[in-house]
């Protein structure tokens, strides 16, 4: 019986605290973590998982609190230092040079290399240990010939080869199909033996339950609890990374579409290397639907949005808004079809951080009367109509003026939800609209997803989360590799079968 | 105990505006050890620098002669880097302007006299403009790297400028000088005490309307939405190429409109003396202005200063002209600088030890 806590811990973080202006990230934490035990860290987007795990990598220098390894005080201010101690972090995005080979990059980031470090060496190592480990990596690959999956196990060879023995991975499986992930299982339970132990960061509960020995619960930057997996449901999780009872369950209108309003032909696109991202889509969605997107992150889904506003040129086939052929227009005609967009990476795409939030509401509209007559802006009734966004998307910024870029993250959304929902003119889509969100500000979205659903616009959802598509959507298209896999009616969606067609699995044809 | 800098929360406008200030302050001051150095007392130094950029009526008008052409450089080289487009071919666009309006006023007399000047200067403002907008394509359409590009293009305008000069466009009666021959008198831009001229209300004129374009147009609004973020710019229907395209022309323009004033007003002539680093001296106009066309003006006085004030350092004290360079060259670096607490708080923190 637990034989872990027998064992003295490997890792102690004490009162940890880090704060970024306007928030406190993490709240004195406590953590420890013993040998051969896998820890995940579980909490919603924005619970101060990462923050804390950065802390550890020496990425972030905490305000407060000490950190104990091997049960000796240790000071984490760099990269570095974290290595000295044995820590390894994966980050969510990979830190490898895409045209150098896995030999290369395994020695680049090492303290002590040679001038002319010897490859034969350094190749033999990397050989013995992806046989030790099953990471099934060879040495003279080059990294942009690989998968991600592939890159990640490169990952992880980095660590092992400058002989980590804490591992920290950052949402591993965010990336990965099933079976990938399965294998990602495998080569972390292999190196738990050797007495290694690791550090999972997560939002997702059947991961824990799967994967873990333990769980601590993050949330708003505290520690909610730390337990035994095997004493715990998901459910248990669910409430305790919440802080309330979740209801899977949303109010929806029964489905009544109206004319077709998206509808693309045999489309395909590549980008200048004449790479395709994405392959023969054809699909169509009609006044008062929601098509969801489901699929791994990075399968094209992102692109598909992109190519529905003309932020990309189309190689093949057409795409039809309301009846007219819109193929590579670009994005200022696609607007003015009334397509309204919320994309993906919110700070880099949705907003212009060092301008104000009222400027950021505007600029959907500024161009036409009110807020603009002959190319001469009404700044008075750009203020008013900030304020009224302001007030009724319940956005909460000091003014008007400050600049948007000092908003917390759900603010930021709103802000874009806002100024997207009110200029929406029959089309909007909306790209991980919920993304690390927390649980009120995600209601929120939905609900003014479905209104705009309500009033006859056609959307395309793209989610992550299975449980919002089949909530929200009233069929769902699922990609991988820039393909659409199968589409399926929500109501009638299975979770397994959806999961199949993210993995590649193409959909029988019925 | 450590000194810790952490991001600010929001923007505070005092400081904004204290760096620029500070930093002219920390400039003197590195200029004074290089002036100890140089055997030279530097308050007696500088007091003489402002003696004679300031101290009368005269030596305000040799400083307003030079502060009109940094002006209107500084304005478009401010305006070029508002959309985080580096354009530091001011001085090739400048040279550009001087040649096309030297090329109306040497070649197209046919025109009625009161029409020279206007005309001239539009087709300097146009050269000027074609200068810029080369890189500006290039950008646009294969994101070639305009520092190159707009850099080189400076060596080409003036090399092309001095084969003018040099060349065909040399005055037969001048004595073998490099230059053409002079402008017919009744085109020249009239000046209105010493030699400074026109050229100062023009550059006023043009910087109001400029701040009024980028704070209260549409146009403005999206040339910022460019320069902070061209993605979201995108996003939200922006052309960005045309925008990049756009800018450049008017930036070019502004500089052509500098050479063009500059050949009307002072030298009535293209000749070789009317190439000396404006367009270099812009960049830091515009750094030190923060891209605020109002500003740029005075900053823009403040450095023709400089330079006027060590021309008298030469006379009265025999130290070099080029002391005021040296204090232009030593204002960028405590401005860049300065930044950091633009952007940032520092704190100290104290650690327990270990």
């Amino acid at each position: 019986m637990n034989r872990e806590k027998v064992k003295s811990p490997v890792l102690r973080m004490v009162g940890i605290t880090k704060r970024f202006p306007g928030v406190v990230a993490n709240d004195s934490i406590n953590l420890e973590l013993y040998p051969g035990e896998v820890l995940a860290l579980l909490g919603e987007n924005g619970a101060g998982k990462s923050t804390l795990m950065n802390v550890l990598a020496g990425l972030y220098d905490p305000d407060e609190g000490e950190i104990y390894a091997q049960g000796k005080r240790v000071e984490i201010r760099n990269p570095q230092d974290s290595m000295h101690c044995g820590i390894g972090m994966i980050h969510q995005e990979f830190a490898l040079v895409g045209n150098m080979t896995v030999a290369e990059n395994i020695i680049l980031g090492l303290k002590e290399i040679p001038f002319v470090p010897s490859m034969t060496e350094v190749k033999e190592k990397i050989k013995e240990l992806s046989k030790r480990y099953n990471l099934k990596v060879n040495p003279d690959t080059f990294i942009q010939n690989m998968s991600i999956g592939e890159q990640q196990r490169v990952e992880i060879m980095k660590l092992v080869y400058r002989g980590a023995n804490i591992l920290i991975l950052d949402e591993p499986t965010a990336v990965l199909t099933p079976e990938e992930a399965r294998d990602l299982n495998r080569i972390i339970i292999t190196m738990l033996s050797e007495g290694k132990s690791a550090i999972f960061i997560t939002h997702k509960m059947d991961e824990v339950i799967q994967f873990s020995h333990r769980v601590q619960i993050l949330r708003k930057g505290k520690s909610e609890a730390v337990c035994n997996t095997k004493d715990v449901t998901q459910r248990d999780l669910a409430k305790l990374m919440v802080g309330r009872e979740v209801l899977f369950r949303i109010e929806k209108k029964a489905f009544n579409p109206g004319s077709v309003r998206v509808k693309l032909e045999h489309m395909s696109a590549e980008d200048e290397t004449g790479r395709q991202f994405l392959k023969d889509i054809s699909f169509e969605i009609r006044a008062g639907e929601i098509l969801g997107i489901a699929g791994v992150a990075g399968n094209g889904q992102q692109k598909l949005a992109g190519v529905l506003i003309g932020l990309f040129p189309v190689s093949s086939g057409t795409i039809q808004i309301n009846g007219k052929d819109m193929t590579n227009k670009p994005p200022i005609q696609m607007i003015r079809t009334g397509i309204s967009y919320i994309p993906a990476d919110r700070i880099a795409m949705g907003i212009v951080g060092d301008m104000s939030v009222a400027h950021n509401l505007a600029m959907k509209k500024y161009r036409e009367e009110p807020l603009s007559k002959k190319g001469i802006l009404h700044s008075a009734r750009i203020l008013s109509f900030a304020k009224q966004m302001i007030s009724f998307f319940n956005i909460s910024t000091p003014e008007p003026s400050t600049y948007v870029k000092f908003l917390s993250g759900g603010n930021i959304q709103k802000t874009i939800l806002a100024r997207e929902i009110d200029a929406c003119r029959g089309i909007l889509v909306a790209v991980y609209p919920s993304r690390g969100l927390d649980v009120g500000a995600t209601e929120a979205v939905r609900k003014q997803i479905l209104e705009q659903r309500e009033k006859g616009s056609a959307i395309v959802l793209v989610s992550e989360e299975l449980d919002e598509l089949i909530a929200v959507a009233d069929t769902i298209a699922v990609m991988s590799e820039g393909e659409i896999m199968g589409v399926v009616d929500a109501q009638t969606a299975d979770i397994e079968e959806l999961g199949m067609m993210m993995a590649g699995v193409r959909r029988r044809s019925s | 105990m450590r000194i810790v800098l952490a991001k600010r929360e929001t923007r505070s406008q005092i400081i904004s505006t204290l760096v620029p200030i500070i930093s002219f302050l920390v400039s003197l001051i590195l200029g004074g050890i290089v002036l100890a150095f140089s055997k030279a007392n530097p308050l007696d130094t500088y007091v003489y620098m402002f003696r004679g950029a300031f101290g009368n009526w005269m030596a305000f008008s040799e400083t307003l002669v030079k502060a009109i052409p940094l002006m209107l450089t500084g304005l478009g080289v401010s305006l070029a880097f508002r959309i985080r487009f580096w354009n530091i071919g001011a001085e090739g666009q400048y040279v550009w302007g001087a040649i096309g309006t030297a090329w109306v006023m040497l070649y197209w007399q046919f025109l009625p006299v009161q029409a020279l000047l206007p005309f001239s200067l539009l087709v300097g403002m146009t050269a000027g403009a074609i200068w810029a907008g080369i890189p500006a394509v290039m950008k646009a359409v294969w994101k070639v790297d305009e520092t190159l590009t707009t850099l080189m293009l400076n060596y080409v305008a003036i090399l092309f400028a001095e084969y003018l000069y040099y060349g065909p466009w040399r005055d037969p009666k001048g004595y073998g000088f490099p230059g053409s021959e002079p402008f017919p008198r009744e085109a020249w831009l009239p000046r209105f005490l010493g030699r400074a001229h026109w050229g100062l209300f023009i550059a006023i004129i043009i910087a109001f309307i400029l701040f009024f374009v980028l704070t209260r147009t549409k146009w403005g609004l999206e040339i910022q939405m460019i320069g902070k973020n061209p993605d979201a710019a995108r996003c939200l229907g922006v052309n960005i190429k045309w925008g990049i395209i756009m800018v450049l022309l008017l930036s070019g323009a502004l500089s052509g409109l500098a050479g063009g004033i500059e050949v009307a007003a002072i030298a009535h002539r293209l000749q070789k003396g009317i190439i000396s680093g404006y367009g270099y001296t812009a960049i830091i106009i515009a750094w030190m202005s923060q891209l605020n066309p109002i500003a740029a003006l005075f900053v823009a006085i403040l450095m023709a200063g400089l330079l006027v004030g060590g021309d008298q350092l030469q006379m009265m004290i025999g130290l070099p002209a080029a002391m005021g360079l040296v204090i232009q060259g030593l204002l960028l670096f405590p401005l860049l600088a300065g930044t950091i607490f633009t952007e940032y708080k520092i704190r100290i923190k104290k650690t327990k030890e270990v």
